[in-house]
Protein backbone atom coordinates (compact mmCIF):
# COMPACT_ATOMS: atom_id res chain seq x y z
CA UNK A 1 0.00 0.00 0.00
CA UNK A 2 1.51 3.24 -0.45
CA UNK A 3 2.57 5.54 2.27
CA UNK A 4 1.67 9.48 2.65
CA UNK A 5 3.26 11.80 4.69
CA UNK A 6 0.34 14.88 4.81
CA UNK A 7 -0.47 17.69 6.69
CA UNK A 8 -3.99 16.87 8.41
CA UNK A 9 -6.00 19.13 10.00
CA UNK A 10 -7.44 18.48 13.45
CA UNK A 11 -11.51 18.55 13.25
CA UNK A 12 -11.73 17.60 16.89
CA UNK A 13 -9.76 16.82 19.93
CA UNK A 14 -12.49 15.13 22.64
CA UNK A 15 -10.99 14.53 26.19
CA UNK A 16 -13.01 10.83 27.23
CA UNK A 17 -11.65 11.49 30.89
CA UNK A 18 -8.98 12.85 32.68
CA UNK A 19 -6.85 10.28 30.59
CA UNK A 20 -7.83 9.26 27.43
CA UNK A 21 -8.75 11.83 24.51
CA UNK A 22 -9.98 11.18 20.85
CA UNK A 23 -8.42 13.44 17.93
CA UNK A 24 -10.06 13.61 14.48
CA UNK A 25 -8.05 14.82 11.38
CA UNK A 26 -9.12 15.39 7.88
CA UNK A 27 -7.77 16.16 5.01
CA UNK A 28 -8.54 18.12 1.68
CA UNK A 29 -8.36 15.15 -0.31
CA UNK A 30 -10.05 11.74 0.39
CA UNK A 31 -8.21 10.14 3.13
CA UNK A 32 -6.72 6.55 1.19
CA UNK A 33 -7.71 3.56 2.43
CA UNK A 34 -6.76 2.29 5.48
CA UNK A 35 -6.44 -1.36 7.01
CA UNK A 36 -7.30 -2.46 10.77
CA UNK A 37 -4.23 -2.71 12.45
CA UNK A 38 -2.39 -0.38 10.47
CA UNK A 39 -0.98 2.74 12.56
CA UNK A 40 -0.15 6.11 11.69
CA UNK A 41 3.29 7.94 12.77
CA UNK A 42 2.33 11.79 13.98
CA UNK A 43 4.88 14.53 14.25
CA UNK A 44 4.95 16.47 17.40
CA UNK A 45 5.87 19.89 16.29
CA UNK A 46 7.64 22.28 19.34
CA UNK A 47 7.78 20.23 21.35
CA UNK A 48 11.20 20.33 23.51
CA UNK A 49 12.35 16.51 24.57
CA UNK A 50 9.95 15.13 22.05
CA UNK A 51 11.91 14.28 19.04
CA UNK A 52 10.43 11.17 17.07
CA UNK A 53 7.30 11.28 15.68
CA UNK A 54 4.69 8.79 17.77
CA UNK A 55 3.10 5.78 16.65
CA UNK A 56 -0.27 5.40 16.99
CA UNK A 57 -3.25 2.92 15.84
CA UNK A 58 -5.73 3.99 13.33
CA UNK A 59 -8.72 4.01 15.45
CA UNK A 60 -11.31 4.50 13.01
CA UNK A 61 -11.83 5.91 9.44
CA UNK A 62 -15.00 7.89 9.01
CA UNK A 63 -15.58 7.62 5.47
CA UNK A 64 -18.89 10.14 5.49
CA UNK A 65 -17.12 12.68 7.23
CA UNK A 66 -13.20 11.93 5.60
CA UNK A 67 -11.88 11.56 9.25
CA UNK A 68 -9.22 9.23 10.96
CA UNK A 69 -9.86 8.88 14.20
CA UNK A 70 -6.85 8.30 16.63
CA UNK A 71 -7.58 6.97 20.31
CA UNK A 72 -5.01 8.17 22.24
CA UNK A 73 -3.74 7.88 25.87
CA UNK A 74 -1.68 10.76 27.81
CA UNK A 75 1.40 8.99 28.78
CA UNK A 76 4.16 11.20 28.30
CA UNK A 77 4.71 14.89 26.82
CA UNK A 78 4.33 13.67 23.48
CA UNK A 79 0.80 13.01 24.02
CA UNK A 80 0.52 15.62 26.56
CA UNK A 81 0.93 18.07 23.62
CA UNK A 82 -1.66 16.32 21.28
CA UNK A 83 -4.03 16.25 23.64
CA UNK A 84 -3.89 20.61 23.98
CA UNK A 85 -4.38 20.67 19.89
CA UNK A 86 -7.29 22.70 18.58
CA UNK A 87 -9.45 22.52 15.88
CA UNK A 88 -8.07 23.54 12.30
CA UNK A 89 -4.46 23.34 13.74
CA UNK A 90 -2.55 21.40 10.87
CA UNK A 91 -0.86 18.07 11.91
CA UNK A 92 1.95 16.20 10.09
CA UNK A 93 1.22 12.47 9.59
CA UNK A 94 2.98 9.76 7.58
CA UNK A 95 0.56 6.85 7.13
CA UNK A 96 -0.73 4.01 6.81
CA UNK A 97 1.78 2.17 8.13
CA UNK A 98 2.25 -1.74 8.92
CA UNK A 99 0.31 -4.71 8.03
CA UNK A 100 -3.57 -5.46 9.27
CA UNK A 101 -5.56 -7.92 10.86
CA UNK A 102 -6.60 -10.84 8.44
CA UNK A 103 -9.83 -10.65 8.48
CA UNK A 104 -12.05 -13.89 7.63
CA UNK A 105 -13.07 -14.69 4.28
CA UNK A 106 -16.14 -16.80 5.22
CA UNK A 107 -18.47 -16.90 8.26
CA UNK A 108 -17.03 -17.86 11.44
CA UNK A 109 -17.30 -16.55 14.86
CA UNK A 110 -14.59 -13.92 15.81
CA UNK A 111 -13.58 -12.72 19.53
CA UNK A 112 -12.35 -9.24 19.48
CA UNK A 113 -10.13 -8.96 23.07
CA UNK A 114 -8.86 -5.29 23.93
CA UNK A 115 -7.60 -3.85 27.16
CA UNK A 116 -7.11 -0.02 28.06
CA UNK A 117 -6.26 2.05 25.11
CA UNK A 118 -5.73 -1.17 23.16
CA UNK A 119 -9.06 -1.22 22.32
CA UNK A 120 -8.25 1.22 19.59
CA UNK A 121 -7.37 -0.68 16.49
CA UNK A 122 -10.93 -2.99 17.35
CA UNK A 123 -13.16 -0.69 16.19
CA UNK A 124 -11.98 -0.54 12.78
CA UNK A 125 -11.83 -4.16 12.45
CA UNK A 126 -15.58 -4.17 13.83
CA UNK A 127 -16.24 -2.22 10.68
CA UNK A 128 -14.12 -4.09 8.32
CA UNK A 129 -15.45 -7.55 9.50
CA UNK A 130 -19.22 -5.98 9.31
CA UNK A 131 -18.74 -5.44 5.82
CA UNK A 132 -17.77 -9.10 5.37
CA UNK A 133 -21.41 -9.83 7.20
CA UNK A 134 -19.53 -11.45 10.22
CA UNK A 135 -21.05 -10.16 13.63
CA UNK A 136 -17.68 -10.03 16.39
CA UNK A 137 -18.17 -10.05 19.75
CA UNK A 138 -16.15 -7.76 21.26
CA UNK A 139 -14.64 -7.98 25.30
CA UNK A 140 -13.18 -5.22 26.22
CA UNK A 141 -11.13 -4.80 29.56
CA UNK A 142 -10.14 -2.14 31.93
CA UNK A 143 -8.89 -1.21 35.57
CA UNK A 144 -12.49 0.86 35.97
CA UNK A 145 -15.37 1.94 34.45
CA UNK A 146 -14.30 4.96 33.35
CA UNK A 147 -11.22 3.58 31.41
CA UNK A 148 -13.37 1.53 29.20
CA UNK A 149 -13.84 3.60 25.88
CA UNK A 150 -16.34 4.01 22.86
CA UNK A 151 -18.42 1.25 24.14
CA UNK A 152 -21.11 3.25 22.33
CA UNK A 153 -19.17 2.68 18.76
CA UNK A 154 -18.33 -0.92 19.70
CA UNK A 155 -22.16 -1.78 20.05
CA UNK A 156 -22.88 -0.69 16.44
CA UNK A 157 -20.82 -3.37 15.34
CA UNK A 158 -21.00 -6.69 17.43
CA UNK A 159 -21.70 -7.83 20.95
CA UNK A 160 -20.16 -5.62 23.87
CA UNK A 161 -18.61 -7.60 26.93
CA UNK A 162 -16.84 -6.05 29.46
CA UNK A 163 -14.95 -6.62 32.80
CA UNK A 164 -13.15 -3.96 35.01
CA UNK A 165 -10.59 -5.11 37.88
CA UNK A 166 -12.64 -3.32 40.47
CA UNK A 167 -15.88 -4.53 39.54
CA UNK A 168 -17.53 -1.13 38.63
CA UNK A 169 -18.61 -2.27 34.93
CA UNK A 170 -19.10 -5.52 33.85
CA UNK A 171 -17.50 -8.32 35.34
CA UNK A 172 -14.81 -8.10 37.98
CA UNK A 173 -11.46 -9.59 36.95
CA UNK A 174 -9.56 -9.85 33.81
CA UNK A 175 -10.86 -10.31 30.46
CA UNK A 176 -9.18 -14.17 30.69
CA UNK A 177 -11.75 -15.16 33.11
CA UNK A 178 -14.81 -13.67 31.68
CA UNK A 179 -17.81 -15.80 31.07
CA UNK A 180 -18.00 -15.78 27.54
CA UNK A 181 -14.63 -17.73 26.75
CA UNK A 182 -16.49 -20.38 27.99
CA UNK A 183 -18.36 -20.14 24.39
CA UNK A 184 -16.10 -21.59 21.09
CA UNK A 185 -14.73 -19.05 19.23
CA UNK A 186 -12.79 -19.21 15.70
CA UNK A 187 -10.90 -16.27 15.51
CA UNK A 188 -9.53 -14.28 18.14
CA UNK A 189 -7.93 -10.58 17.76
CA UNK A 190 -6.49 -8.96 20.76
CA UNK A 191 -4.71 -5.88 21.69
CA UNK A 192 -4.02 -4.31 25.01
CA UNK A 193 -1.31 -4.25 27.51
CA UNK A 194 1.40 -7.03 26.95
CA UNK A 195 0.48 -9.27 30.00
CA UNK A 196 -2.73 -9.50 28.37
CA UNK A 197 -1.78 -10.44 25.46
CA UNK A 198 0.39 -12.90 26.89
CA UNK A 199 -2.91 -14.41 28.75
CA UNK A 200 -5.12 -14.22 25.47
CA UNK A 201 -2.64 -15.98 23.59
CA UNK A 202 -2.36 -18.43 26.25
CA UNK A 203 -5.97 -19.26 26.19
CA UNK A 204 -5.85 -19.39 22.13
CA UNK A 205 -3.03 -21.68 22.15
CA UNK A 206 -4.76 -24.40 25.31
CA UNK A 207 -8.08 -23.80 22.92
CA UNK A 208 -6.65 -24.15 19.47
CA UNK A 209 -8.00 -21.00 18.35
CA UNK A 210 -5.86 -18.94 15.99
CA UNK A 211 -5.28 -15.73 17.46
CA UNK A 212 -3.73 -12.49 16.01
CA UNK A 213 -1.96 -9.66 18.28
CA UNK A 214 -1.76 -6.25 17.51
CA UNK A 215 1.90 -5.30 19.33
CA UNK A 216 2.92 -1.81 20.35
CA UNK A 217 6.55 -0.69 20.32
CA UNK A 218 9.05 2.52 20.75
CA UNK A 219 9.74 3.36 16.94
CA UNK A 220 11.89 6.00 14.96
CA UNK A 221 10.77 5.79 11.66
CA UNK A 222 7.64 3.58 11.46
CA UNK A 223 9.13 2.33 7.79
CA UNK A 224 11.31 -0.41 8.42
CA UNK A 225 14.48 1.39 8.16
CA UNK A 226 15.72 1.70 11.39
CA UNK A 227 15.66 -1.65 13.22
CA UNK A 228 14.89 -0.59 16.20
CA UNK A 229 11.49 -1.65 17.34
CA UNK A 230 11.78 -5.44 16.52
CA UNK A 231 10.13 -8.28 17.89
CA UNK A 232 11.73 -11.69 18.68
CA UNK A 233 9.90 -14.26 16.52
CA UNK A 234 10.59 -17.97 14.90
CA UNK A 235 11.79 -16.05 12.11
CA UNK A 236 14.40 -13.80 14.06
CA UNK A 237 14.23 -10.31 15.12
CA UNK A 238 11.41 -8.46 12.81
CA UNK A 239 10.12 -4.99 12.56
CA UNK A 240 6.73 -4.06 14.54
CA UNK A 241 6.64 -1.48 11.75
CA UNK A 242 6.51 -3.27 9.17
CA UNK A 243 6.59 -6.86 9.28
CA UNK A 244 3.45 -6.11 12.30
CA UNK A 245 2.32 -4.60 14.07
CA UNK A 246 -0.15 -7.81 13.60
CA UNK A 247 1.10 -10.82 14.34
CA UNK A 248 0.18 -14.73 14.61
CA UNK A 249 0.73 -15.54 18.07
CA UNK A 250 2.32 -18.93 16.78
CA UNK A 251 5.12 -16.60 15.33
CA UNK A 252 5.89 -15.10 18.61
CA UNK A 253 8.00 -16.54 21.26
CA UNK A 254 6.41 -15.12 23.75
CA UNK A 255 7.20 -17.33 26.72
CA UNK A 256 3.55 -18.64 27.36
CA UNK B 1 20.71 27.51 -11.24
CA UNK B 2 24.14 26.45 -9.53
CA UNK B 3 25.82 22.84 -10.02
CA UNK B 4 25.69 20.49 -7.43
CA UNK B 5 27.75 18.14 -9.04
CA UNK B 6 30.21 16.87 -6.39
CA UNK B 7 33.79 14.52 -7.24
CA UNK B 8 34.82 12.74 -4.30
CA UNK B 9 38.14 12.16 -5.74
CA UNK B 10 36.89 9.96 -9.00
CA UNK B 11 33.58 9.33 -7.99
CA UNK B 12 31.22 11.79 -9.51
CA UNK B 13 28.37 12.32 -7.27
CA UNK B 14 25.02 14.11 -8.97
CA UNK B 15 25.36 16.22 -5.84
CA UNK B 16 26.51 15.96 -2.50
CA UNK B 17 23.67 14.90 -0.58
CA UNK B 18 23.86 11.40 0.64
CA UNK B 19 21.92 9.24 3.14
CA UNK B 20 23.59 7.85 6.10
CA UNK B 21 24.49 3.81 6.36
CA UNK B 22 21.50 2.33 8.83
CA UNK B 23 19.02 5.44 8.17
CA UNK B 24 17.52 4.61 4.76
CA UNK B 25 17.12 0.99 4.59
CA UNK B 26 18.05 0.30 1.05
CA UNK B 27 16.51 2.84 -0.60
CA UNK B 28 13.01 0.99 -1.97
CA UNK B 29 11.45 2.48 1.35
CA UNK B 30 11.28 5.94 0.72
CA UNK B 31 10.17 5.47 -3.13
CA UNK B 32 6.70 6.29 -2.01
CA UNK B 33 7.59 9.76 -0.66
CA UNK B 34 10.05 11.13 -3.11
CA UNK B 35 12.34 10.21 -6.07
CA UNK B 36 15.60 8.28 -4.42
CA UNK B 37 17.27 9.07 -7.89
CA UNK B 38 17.34 12.66 -7.04
CA UNK B 39 19.63 11.43 -4.11
CA UNK B 40 23.42 12.50 -4.72
CA UNK B 41 24.27 8.58 -2.85
CA UNK B 42 22.61 6.38 -1.41
CA UNK B 43 24.68 4.25 1.37
CA UNK B 44 22.90 1.06 1.75
CA UNK B 45 22.31 -0.84 5.38
CA UNK B 46 25.81 -1.58 7.19
CA UNK B 47 26.90 -5.32 5.88
CA UNK B 48 28.66 -7.95 7.58
CA UNK B 49 30.40 -11.17 5.89
CA UNK B 50 27.68 -13.64 8.11
CA UNK B 51 24.46 -12.54 8.98
CA UNK B 52 23.59 -10.74 12.25
CA UNK B 53 20.06 -10.77 14.28
CA UNK B 54 21.72 -7.61 16.28
CA UNK B 55 21.19 -7.02 19.72
CA UNK B 56 18.21 -7.94 21.87
CA UNK B 57 15.39 -5.33 22.01
CA UNK B 58 15.06 -2.39 23.54
CA UNK B 59 17.66 -0.78 20.80
CA UNK B 60 16.13 2.57 20.96
CA UNK B 61 16.09 5.55 23.75
CA UNK B 62 14.49 9.28 23.17
CA UNK B 63 16.56 11.54 23.95
CA UNK B 64 16.58 15.53 24.10
CA UNK B 65 16.56 16.61 19.96
CA UNK B 66 18.02 12.49 19.45
CA UNK B 67 18.10 9.44 19.95
CA UNK B 68 20.39 6.90 21.10
CA UNK B 69 20.52 3.55 19.07
CA UNK B 70 21.94 -0.08 20.10
CA UNK B 71 20.60 -2.01 16.61
CA UNK B 72 24.06 -3.81 16.25
CA UNK B 73 24.48 -4.45 12.52
CA UNK B 74 21.39 -6.46 12.21
CA UNK B 75 21.49 -7.60 8.23
CA UNK B 76 21.43 -10.70 6.55
CA UNK B 77 24.93 -10.43 5.34
CA UNK B 78 26.74 -9.85 2.20
CA UNK B 79 25.82 -13.11 0.19
CA UNK B 80 22.16 -12.09 0.56
CA UNK B 81 23.14 -8.66 0.01
CA UNK B 82 24.34 -9.45 -3.42
CA UNK B 83 21.59 -12.27 -4.00
CA UNK B 84 18.50 -10.34 -3.08
CA UNK B 85 19.44 -6.43 -2.86
CA UNK B 86 21.74 -5.94 -5.40
CA UNK B 87 19.19 -6.61 -8.18
CA UNK B 88 17.21 -4.33 -6.58
CA UNK B 89 19.69 -1.05 -6.14
CA UNK B 90 21.45 -1.85 -9.20
CA UNK B 91 18.37 -0.14 -10.99
CA UNK B 92 18.53 3.13 -8.79
CA UNK B 93 20.14 6.08 -11.34
CA UNK B 94 22.27 7.34 -8.62
CA UNK B 95 25.44 6.31 -6.80
CA UNK B 96 24.46 3.15 -4.09
CA UNK B 97 27.18 2.44 -1.66
CA UNK B 98 27.26 -0.58 0.75
CA UNK B 99 28.78 0.29 4.39
CA UNK B 100 30.79 -2.72 5.60
CA UNK B 101 31.49 -3.96 8.91
CA UNK B 102 33.05 -6.40 10.18
CA UNK B 103 34.67 -8.19 13.78
CA UNK B 104 38.01 -8.92 12.37
CA UNK B 105 40.31 -8.06 9.40
CA UNK B 106 39.59 -11.25 7.42
CA UNK B 107 35.82 -10.44 8.29
CA UNK B 108 36.31 -7.25 6.12
CA UNK B 109 38.44 -7.98 3.51
CA UNK B 110 36.14 -10.75 2.66
CA UNK B 111 33.54 -8.60 2.51
CA UNK B 112 34.88 -6.15 0.57
CA UNK B 113 36.19 -8.65 -1.66
CA UNK B 114 32.61 -9.64 -2.66
CA UNK B 115 31.27 -6.26 -3.07
CA UNK B 116 33.79 -5.04 -5.31
CA UNK B 117 32.56 -7.61 -8.27
CA UNK B 118 29.62 -5.84 -8.07
CA UNK B 119 29.25 -3.27 -11.12
CA UNK B 120 27.13 -1.43 -9.88
CA UNK B 121 28.21 -0.44 -6.64
CA UNK B 122 31.32 2.28 -7.08
CA UNK B 123 32.35 2.84 -3.49
CA UNK B 124 32.09 0.75 -0.33
CA UNK B 125 32.03 2.76 3.21
CA UNK B 126 34.08 1.17 5.56
CA UNK B 127 32.58 1.27 9.05
CA UNK B 128 35.50 0.90 11.97
CA UNK B 129 33.00 2.88 13.95
CA UNK B 130 30.40 1.15 14.96
CA UNK B 131 29.65 1.59 18.90
CA UNK B 132 27.07 -1.60 19.05
CA UNK B 133 29.35 -4.46 18.27
CA UNK B 134 31.07 -6.57 21.09
CA UNK B 135 33.88 -7.08 18.55
CA UNK B 136 35.25 -5.03 16.00
CA UNK B 137 33.72 -2.20 14.84
CA UNK B 138 34.84 1.27 16.77
CA UNK B 139 37.58 -1.25 18.57
CA UNK B 140 39.36 -0.46 14.63
CA UNK B 141 38.42 2.73 14.83
CA UNK B 142 39.72 4.48 17.85
CA UNK B 143 43.00 3.23 17.69
CA UNK B 144 45.47 4.70 15.22
CA UNK B 145 46.98 1.53 14.36
CA UNK B 146 44.19 -0.97 14.05
CA UNK B 147 42.63 1.37 11.68
CA UNK B 148 45.48 1.56 9.38
CA UNK B 149 45.79 -2.37 9.74
CA UNK B 150 42.40 -2.30 8.62
CA UNK B 151 42.23 0.08 5.79
CA UNK B 152 45.42 -1.70 4.63
CA UNK B 153 44.12 -4.56 4.46
CA UNK B 154 41.02 -3.35 2.27
CA UNK B 155 42.49 -1.11 0.16
CA UNK B 156 44.59 -4.25 -1.41
CA UNK B 157 41.65 -6.09 -2.31
CA UNK B 158 39.27 -3.00 -3.12
CA UNK B 159 40.40 -0.75 -6.24
CA UNK B 160 37.34 1.48 -6.24
CA UNK B 161 36.27 4.31 -4.15
CA UNK B 162 37.03 3.46 -0.47
CA UNK B 163 35.72 5.67 2.04
CA UNK B 164 36.12 5.18 5.60
CA UNK B 165 33.60 6.20 8.58
CA UNK B 166 35.73 7.70 11.74
CA UNK B 167 34.04 7.07 15.24
CA UNK B 168 34.13 10.49 16.84
CA UNK B 169 34.99 8.65 20.03
CA UNK B 170 38.73 8.89 20.47
CA UNK B 171 40.94 11.79 22.05
CA UNK B 172 41.78 13.20 18.51
CA UNK B 173 40.25 12.42 15.63
CA UNK B 174 42.40 13.64 13.13
CA UNK B 175 44.96 11.26 14.06
CA UNK B 176 42.44 8.42 12.86
CA UNK B 177 42.38 10.15 9.77
CA UNK B 178 45.51 10.48 8.66
CA UNK B 179 46.04 6.72 9.41
CA UNK B 180 42.79 6.01 7.03
CA UNK B 181 44.46 8.42 4.54
CA UNK B 182 47.77 6.94 4.86
CA UNK B 183 46.59 3.36 4.47
CA UNK B 184 45.05 4.39 1.00
CA UNK B 185 41.70 5.80 2.07
CA UNK B 186 40.41 7.83 -1.02
CA UNK B 187 37.98 9.69 1.66
CA UNK B 188 36.61 9.65 5.12
CA UNK B 189 33.04 10.59 6.18
CA UNK B 190 32.16 11.34 9.95
CA UNK B 191 31.02 11.27 12.41
CA UNK B 192 29.44 7.83 13.28
CA UNK B 193 27.21 8.49 16.56
CA UNK B 194 28.65 9.42 19.70
CA UNK B 195 28.79 6.50 22.62
CA UNK B 196 26.05 7.46 25.06
CA UNK B 197 23.65 5.67 27.20
CA UNK B 198 19.70 6.16 28.69
CA UNK B 199 18.18 5.24 32.04
CA UNK B 200 15.04 5.00 33.71
CA UNK B 201 14.95 6.26 37.24
CA UNK B 202 11.77 4.66 37.90
CA UNK B 203 13.07 1.10 37.67
CA UNK B 204 16.49 1.74 37.70
CA UNK B 205 17.55 0.00 34.80
CA UNK B 206 19.48 1.21 31.51
CA UNK B 207 16.88 1.90 28.82
CA UNK B 208 19.27 -0.33 26.23
CA UNK B 209 19.42 -3.76 26.60
CA UNK B 210 22.88 -3.16 25.79
CA UNK B 211 23.54 -0.53 28.27
CA UNK B 212 25.12 2.00 25.88
CA UNK B 213 24.75 2.59 22.87
CA UNK B 214 25.15 5.42 19.83
CA UNK B 215 23.89 8.91 19.94
CA UNK B 216 22.57 10.78 17.05
CA UNK B 217 20.29 13.44 15.60
CA UNK B 218 20.30 17.55 16.32
CA UNK B 219 22.28 17.65 19.82
CA UNK B 220 25.79 16.08 17.99
CA UNK B 221 25.93 18.80 15.06
CA UNK B 222 28.00 20.76 17.01
CA UNK B 223 30.90 17.91 17.85
CA UNK B 224 30.55 16.76 14.60
CA UNK B 225 31.10 20.26 12.76
CA UNK B 226 33.96 20.83 14.73
CA UNK B 227 35.90 17.25 13.63
CA UNK B 228 34.61 17.93 10.31
CA UNK B 229 36.30 21.26 10.33
CA UNK B 230 39.67 19.48 12.31
CA UNK B 231 39.72 17.02 10.18
CA UNK B 232 39.22 18.75 6.48
CA UNK B 233 42.56 20.74 7.96
CA UNK B 234 44.63 17.63 8.34
CA UNK B 235 43.89 15.77 5.57
CA UNK B 236 44.08 16.48 2.03
CA UNK B 237 41.38 13.75 0.71
CA UNK B 238 37.62 14.83 0.93
CA UNK B 239 35.46 14.69 3.77
CA UNK B 240 31.67 13.25 3.96
CA UNK B 241 30.32 15.18 7.01
CA UNK B 242 27.48 13.97 8.61
CA UNK B 243 25.82 13.95 12.29
CA UNK B 244 22.37 16.07 13.23
CA UNK B 245 21.96 17.27 9.55
CA UNK B 246 18.19 17.99 9.49
CA UNK B 247 17.81 20.82 7.28
CA UNK B 248 19.88 22.57 4.20
CA UNK B 249 21.10 25.43 6.75
CA UNK B 250 22.69 22.32 8.81
CA UNK B 251 24.56 20.65 5.34
CA UNK B 252 25.71 24.65 4.04
CA UNK B 253 27.60 24.78 7.79
CA UNK B 254 28.94 21.74 7.12
CA UNK B 255 30.00 22.64 3.59
CA UNK B 256 31.74 25.55 5.12
CA UNK B 257 33.47 23.46 7.84
CA UNK B 258 35.30 21.81 5.35
CA UNK B 259 32.45 18.64 3.72
CA UNK B 260 32.84 17.84 -0.05
CA UNK B 261 29.65 15.88 0.40
CA UNK B 262 27.27 15.22 3.13
CA UNK B 263 24.76 12.47 4.76
CA UNK B 264 21.56 13.10 5.92
CA UNK B 265 20.71 9.80 9.18
CA UNK B 266 18.33 10.44 11.77
CA UNK B 267 16.14 13.35 9.93
CA UNK B 268 14.91 10.61 7.70
CA UNK B 269 13.20 8.83 10.30
CA UNK B 270 11.46 11.87 10.94
CA UNK B 271 10.64 13.67 7.46
CA UNK B 272 11.49 10.64 5.08
CA UNK B 273 11.74 13.98 2.10
CA UNK B 274 14.89 15.39 4.01
CA UNK B 275 17.00 14.67 1.38
CA UNK B 276 15.45 16.53 -1.72
CA UNK B 277 14.49 19.22 0.39
CA UNK B 278 18.30 19.97 1.46
CA UNK B 279 19.33 19.19 -1.44
CA UNK B 280 16.78 22.12 -3.13
CA UNK B 281 17.71 24.20 -0.21
CA UNK B 282 21.45 24.32 -0.95
CA UNK B 283 20.58 25.30 -4.62
CA UNK B 284 18.45 27.89 -3.52
CA UNK B 285 21.27 28.75 -0.77
CA UNK B 286 23.46 29.32 -3.85
CA UNK B 287 21.53 30.92 -5.83
CA UNK B 288 20.97 33.33 -3.68
CA UNK B 289 24.35 33.88 -2.87
CA UNK B 290 25.51 34.37 -6.29
CA UNK B 291 27.91 30.89 -5.99
CA UNK B 292 28.09 28.84 -9.45
CA UNK B 293 29.03 25.80 -7.78
CA UNK B 294 28.69 23.84 -4.73
CA UNK B 295 32.56 23.84 -4.61
CA UNK B 296 32.50 27.36 -4.19
CA UNK B 297 31.39 26.85 -0.51
CA UNK B 298 33.52 24.03 0.68
CA UNK B 299 35.80 25.04 3.34
CA UNK B 300 35.02 28.67 3.02
CA UNK B 301 34.62 29.23 6.89
CA UNK B 302 35.94 32.58 7.34
CA UNK B 303 37.71 32.64 10.85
Amino acid sequence: MKKYMSDLIVTANTPLNNQYFLLKLTSKETLPAMLPGQFVEVLIDDCSNVFLRRPLSVHFVDKTSNELWLLVQRIGKGTEKMSTWQAGQLVNVLYPLGNSFSVPEKQSSVLLIGGGVGVAPLLLLGDYLKNKAIVPVFLLGARSKSDLLMLEEFAKYGTVYTTTEDGTYGEKGFVTQHSILQQKFDKIYTCGPTPMMKAVAAYSLKNNISCEASLENTMACGIGVCLCCVQDTTDGHRCVCTDGPVFNIKDLKWQI
Amino acid sequence: MADLTTMLGSLQLKNPVMTASGTFGYGDEFADFIDIAAIGGIIVKGTTLHHREGNAYPRMAETASGMINAVGLQNKGVDYFIEHIYPKTSAIDTAVLVNVSGSTIDDYVATAEKIADLEHIPAIELNISCPNVKQGGMAFGTCAASAYEVVDAVRKVYPKHLMVKLSPNVTDITEIARAAEGAGADSVSLINTLLGMAINANTRKPVLSTVTGGLSGPCVKPIALRMVWQVSRAVSIPVVGLGGIMNATDAIEFFLAGATAIQIGTANFIDPTTTVKVIDGITSYLDANGYKSITDIIGKLEV
